[in-house]
């Protein structure tokens, strides 16, 4: 153990000196001038105009190793401090009221379904995973008969939400939707309408949060 | 003379030797691991080794008599060979290459003659895909150009967008973002330093970084609603004010940041290891920096004095006070202390965003080139025939072209776009800096050690969905 301190000895020794030689060769360069609203933030090795005192405590600081114990201190640290980590499955993060998440298909209160296909989400959307057709009811109101969204294309803009007019197709705040295969995440109107009235609480309640910026 | 040296070198190592083991026996337990003592040594005996002479394990009659065939030397001259370099592949599945980058190296052991990169292999095609799109489709892809620093892509583009259009951005926008070119700077570096310490060997710094990182991604969600494609600055302007709150938190977030930064030095920045790892390694010229078009840390690191923000301020840069760090060697030491020089600046100009915030509109008071708010459009005819014109076609953008640059955390992020007047872009050419310094890389990591491409590789920040397009 002592041969091997006294070789660890040896080697920082080596290095104060080369340290303390490579100072004199930075002189030259450490006496240029830099321009306001700039600052040199490379290493300032103390040259022999900062004083034996400023040399020697650089010295001694590289020779006992500060650095290294200093950092294992702190990071030995960390073990006392509150894990930055949530228990995810139970735990989940917040989430704002303008979260962009799956995409539902709203509804009126009074069951009545909000699309009226005016076919702008289709247009403006930038990955083209919309399509719509559509149809004038028996009734005479204009509806979709069609639509999907293929949620492998969509890239979570937002510009479908933006574009709606009577807030039919919302991205709300569900991000756990993950599935087996490919075929599931080709929604069609069925499973937006089901996703609208399953999360219709939670999408209300940030819009309503969220009215006065939008 | 020449005798007394000869005795003397060949005694040297007995002499040494008989010195050695007394004095290692005398003091360390690293002795008993290095002893040379001659213990067991397996020694078999000629009947043993005979049974093995044979093709096979258990030999029959017939094939006793069969004995190894003798290798003859059909030349009597030696047989030139051809000595070369190890030609090696790195990536593009290594955990060091940040992404999808391959690089063709060739070795002379282990010093690296040549690192060619090999790269093309996230090309999405989105500088034609955006000459297909409206300029308002368009905007999502600049967040997926460099993914670890949105907003500054996204604020390069909007900024071509208005300046084609000659339109003035209201005040309140411009500091918004500001306040989150900073934002994104903070999270950029956090990325590089993290990633650059945990590719040599430090893995504490990247954890801890991170933390902040993730609470930095809470900001852009709550701004935005996603937390890393934002698609929330817009052409003349940003899509929707700051929710109510959300400077209060970033204050709060501001009070502590500082003692992250402080314990990242104290891990990072003097250790034997970490200087040991980057002082000295790939050291950029200020004249190569230069002549391979290196810009933002890489440029700067070299010694000079060159930051866009100061040098042609956009957007509220020119009323912030900061200062831009410089180096002086060029390696990959002060690139780091640099960086870290920056993030303290970022919070700085954060802060003095926070207290300098106006009041006012986030975006044009121009239906033709934003759209109209919602209660607006709900209650007015022309509002909602502005709604549907911009969502549907977009608006056209007169003929031109120009070429607008910012400071992006990674440098010099440019745009070029033309216009014919339609609305589409005629052309957008984007300049994305870690381009630059992946071609730059051959030269900065020439006669390294192949640990050292590693450190250097790190600090080039390269993102490869800027560097493949």
């Amino acid at each position: 153990m002592a041969s091997m301190k006294l070789f660890s000895v040896c080697r920082s020794a080596q290095n104060v000196i080369w340290k303390s030689l490579r100072s004199t060769n930075v002189l030259i360069k450490q006496s240029r001038t830099i321009s306001a609203g700039y600052k040199d933030v490379s290493e300032k090795i103390p040259t022999p105009d900062d004083g034996m005192a400023e040399i020697s405590s650089y010295n001694l600081r590289e020779f006992f190793m500060s650095d290294l114990i200093g950092g294992v201190s702190l990071a030995v640290s960390g073990v006392l401090r509150e894990p930055a980590t949530i228990n995810y499955p139970f735990e989940k993060g917040p989430l704002s009221p303008r979260f962009r998440g799956e995409h539902a298909l709203r509804r009126y209160p009074s069951g009545e379904e909000r699309c009226i296909a005016c076919k702008l989400c289709e247009a403006i959307c930038p990955a083209q995973a919309i399509t719509i057709e559509a149809e004038p009811r028996a009734d005479g109101s204009r509806r979709t008969t069609r639509y999907d969204i293929d949620m492998t294309k969509c890239i979570y803009c937002g510009f479908c939400q933006e574009a709606c007019p009577v807030d039919a197709i919302v991205e709300g705040p569900n991000f756990e939707y993950s599935t087996e295969t490919r075929e599931e995440l080709l929604y069609n109107k069925e499973k937006l309408l089901e996703n609208g009235d399953k999360w219709e609480a939670e999408i209300a309640s940030n819009l309503q949060a969220d009215h006065l910026y939008r | 003379m020449a005798a007394l040296g000869s005795l003397l070198r060949k005694a040297s190592p007995a002499v040494i030797n008989a010195c050695r083991k007394p004095l290692l026996a005398r003091t360390s337990p690293l002795y008993y691991a290095q002893q040379e003592r001659g213990g067991k040594v397996w020694t078999p005996d000629k009947d043993y080794l005979e049974k093995y002479l044979c093709p096979v394990a258990f030999p029959d009659e017939k094939q006793t008599d069969w004995v190894y065939p003798e290798i003859t030397v059909m030349d009597e001259h030696p047989l030139e060979k051809q000595v070369q370099n190890i030609t090696m592949n790195f990536g593009p599945q290594h955990p060091a290459a940040h992404g999808v980058l391959r690089m063709i190296m060739v070795l002379d052991g282990e010093t690296v003659e040549r690192c060619d990169p090999h790269i093309g292999l996230l090309h999405r095609g989105t500088e034609k895909l955006i000459e297909y799109k409206t300029y308002t489709q368009a905007l999502p892809y600049f967040d997926r150009l460099d993914y670890v620093s949105m907003m500054c892509s996204e604020q390069c583009y909007s900024m071509a967008v208005e300046k084609l259009l000659n339109i003035e951005v209201p005040e309140r926008a411009k500091w918004i973002r500001t306040m989150f070119a900073e934002i994104t700077r903070i999270l950029n570096h956090i990325m590089g330093i993290g990633t650059h310490a945990l590719d040599v060997g430090a893995m504490t710094p990247f954890f801890w970084l991170f933390e902040e990182r993730e609470k930095l991604m809470e900001f852009y969600e709550r701004v935005s609603g996603a937390r890393l494609h934002a698609a929330y600055v817009r052409p003349g302007g940003v899509a929707q004010d700051l929710p109510l709150g959300l400077m209060d938190d970033i204050y709060q977030w501001c009070q502590q940041f500082g003692q992250r930064i402080d314990e990242t030095d104290q891990l990072l920045t003097n250790n034997q290891i970490w200087k040991t790892r980057t002082i000295d390694v790939g050291i950029v010229s200020s004249e190569d920096a230069l002549n391979y078009g290196f810009s933002g840390v890489m440029l700067r690191g070299s010694g000079i004095e060159w930051d866009l923000r100061k040098v042609q301020p956009y957007d509220a840069y020119d009323k912030v006070e900061f200062d831009v760090p410089i180096g002086r060697k060029g390696d990959c030491w002060d690139r780091y202390l640099i960086r870290m020089e920056e993030m303290r600046q970022s919070l700085r100009i954060i802060l003095q965003c926070l207290n300098k915030m106006p009041t006012g509109e986030i975006k044009v008071d121009d239906n033709k080139v934003c759209p109209p708010s919602r209660a607006e459009m709900k209650n007015s005819m022309e509002a909602l025939i502005h709604h549907f014109k911009l969502f549907t076609e977009g608006y056209n953008v007169p003929p031109g072209s120009t070429y607008t640059a910012i400071e992006a955390p990674k440098g010099e992020f440019g745009v070029y776009l033309v216009s014919d007047g339609t609305n589409k872009p005629y052309r957008c050419k984007i300049k994305a800096p870690g381009f630059a310094h992946l071609a730059g890389l051959d030269h900065i990591s020439k006669r390294h050690m192949l640990a050292d491409i590693v450190a250097i590789i790190g600090t080039l920040d390269i993102v490869f969905g800027e560097v493949d397009r």
